[in-house]
C-alpha cells in the first residue's frame, strides 16, 4: 500500500468514528433511539388469553417490567401510573399500561390478574414462557435477574424504567424511576396529545 | 357491665394511642425509632420494614436478626439503583450500626425483607416482630402498618 492510501484509509477510519460517536450521542440516552426500542409483543394476558401488541394499534401504550413479589418499584411505578390517569382524566382513557412479569415462574396469569387489581388504571399484565419473556425484554433493552436470597426463595434484578410507545407502536420516550410525579404527568400528556 | 367495658376500651385505646406515640425503643446504647411497614399487596407475600437505628455508644453493634411471626423469612435487604436497574441485595451477616451513627432504614433503600407473609398487613394496625443485635441482643418491637404507597418515614414528614 502506498503512504497516500494509508492516510486516506486512516482519515476514512476517524471520519466515520466520529460519525459514529456523533450518532451514539444524540441518538442514545432518553431520546429515540437509533436501534428501535420495543417491537411486537406476543404474550399471555391475566386472563390467560394471547396478547397481540398489534391490539393497540392506534393508541399509544406504556410498558413496565417487573414482578408481584417487587417491593417497592413495581407497586410505586403502577400506583403512579393510575393516579397519573386519574389527574389527566378522559383523555387518559386512550393509554393502555402493559405490565409484563420478569419472574413468569411464580407470576402466572391468576396472580397477575389479582396483583394489578390493587391499583386500578387500565393495565394489561402480561406473562409467557421465559424464551418469551426473554424476547420482550431484549426488544426493550430490559435487564433481568433472579438473585437467590437465603431462605431458598429469590428476588428479581430488573430494569426499572416506564416506556412509553406512541400511537404506532413507536419508541416515544421514558420515564426513569427516579422522576417525580409532576414530571411524569407531563410525560404521560405528551405522549397522549401526539 | 357497660361501665366496665367502656373503661376497658377507653384504656386498651389509650394505651394504643400511648404506644404509636412513644413509638420508639431502647436497648443497651442502642435506640430504635419508629419501626413500620408497608401493607401487603393482593396475589402478593412479600412486604418491607423501615425504622431508625441510633447507636449512642462508642463501639459499634450489629443487627444480626429479624423476626416476626406473620412472614416465613425477615431479611435485611439493600436497594440501589445501578443506572436504571434496580438491584436488591441481602445482607447476610447483618447490617452494622457504628458507634454514634443513625442508620436508616427507608423506602428505596435499607429495608427489611418480609418473604412469605402469611397474614394480610392492614393499614393502621399493628405487629411484632423481634430484633437480635450482637450486643445490645434481643430487642421486642412493634411495627406499624402504613399504605402499600408510602414511601417517606414518619420522621421526616
Ligand atoms: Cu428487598
Amino acid at each position: 500500500m502506498s503512504r497516500r492510501v494509508v492516510s486516506i484509509l486512516i482519515v476514512v477510519a476517524a471520519v466515520s468514528a466520529a460519525a459514529l460517536g456523533y450518532l451514539y450521542l444524540t441518538q442514545g440516552g432518553t431520546g429515540p433511539a437509533a436501534v428501535p426500542i420495543g417491537g411486537p409483543l406476543h404474550l399471555t394476558d391475566q386472563d390467560g388469553k394471547p396478547f397481540d401488541s398489534a391490539s393497540l394499534d392506534g393508541k399509544p401504550y406504556a410498558v413496565f417490567f417487573g414482578f408481584t413479589h417487587c417491593p417497592d418499584a413495581c407497586p410505586t411505578t403502577l400506583s403512579e401510573i393510575a393516579r397519573t390517569e386519574d389527574e389527566i382524566g378522559a383523555p387518559a382513557k386512550d393509554l393502555t399500561t402493559l405490565f409484563v412479569t420478569v419472574d413468569p415462574e411464580r407470576d402466572t396469569p391468576a396472580v397477575l390478574k389479582e396483583y394489578i387489581s390493587n391499583f386500578g388504571g387500565n393495565t394489561v399484565a402480561l406473562s409467557g414462557t421465559p424464551e418469551q419473556i426473554a424476547a420482550a425484554a431484549k426488544a426493550y433493552r430490559v435487564f433481568y435477574k433472579k438473585v437467590p436470597t437465603s431462605d431458598g426463595g429469590y428476588t428479581m434484578d430488573h430494569t426499572a424504567v416506564l416506556y412509553l410507545m406512541g400511537r404506532k407502536g413507536e419508541f416515544r420516550d421514558v420515564i426513569a424511576y427516579s422522576e417525580d410525579h409532576e414530571r411524569f404527568v407531563e410525560k404521560i400528556k405528551k405522549l397522549l396529545a401526539e | 357491665m357497660r361501665v366496665l367495658r367502656n373503661l376497658l376500651i377507653l384504656a386498651f385505646v389509650g394505651f394504643g394511642a400511648a404506644a404509636a406515640f412513644a413509638h420508639e425503643y431502647k436497648a443497651g446504647d442502642l435506640e430504635i425509632v419508629h419501626p413500620w411497614a408497608r401493607a401487603t399487596l393482593k396475589g402478593s407475600d412479600v412486604a418491607d420494614g423501615f425504622m431508625k437505628i441510633i447507636n449512642h455508644g462508642s463501639t459499634p453493634d450489629r443487627l444480626l436478626a429479624v423476626s416476626v411471626e406473620f412472614a416465613k423469612a425477615s431479611q435485611i435487604h439493600t436497594m440501589k439503583m445501578d443506572g436504571d436497574v434496580m438491584k436488591m441485595q441481602e445482607l447476610t451477616d447483618g447490617l452494622e450500626i457504628p458507634a454514634g451513627a443513625t442508620v436508616e432504614l427507608k423506602p428505596k433503600s435499607l429495608h427489611i425483607m418480609f418473604m412469605g407473609v402469611n397474614q394480610e398487613l392492614v393499614p393502621d394496625t399493628i405487629v411484632n416482630g423481634e430484633l437480635t443485635f450482637e450486643k445490645a441482643g434481643k430487642v421486642k418491637i412493634e411495627f406499624m402498618i402504613e399504605p402499600a404507597g408510602t414511601s417517606h418515614s414518619m420522621d421526616n414528614m
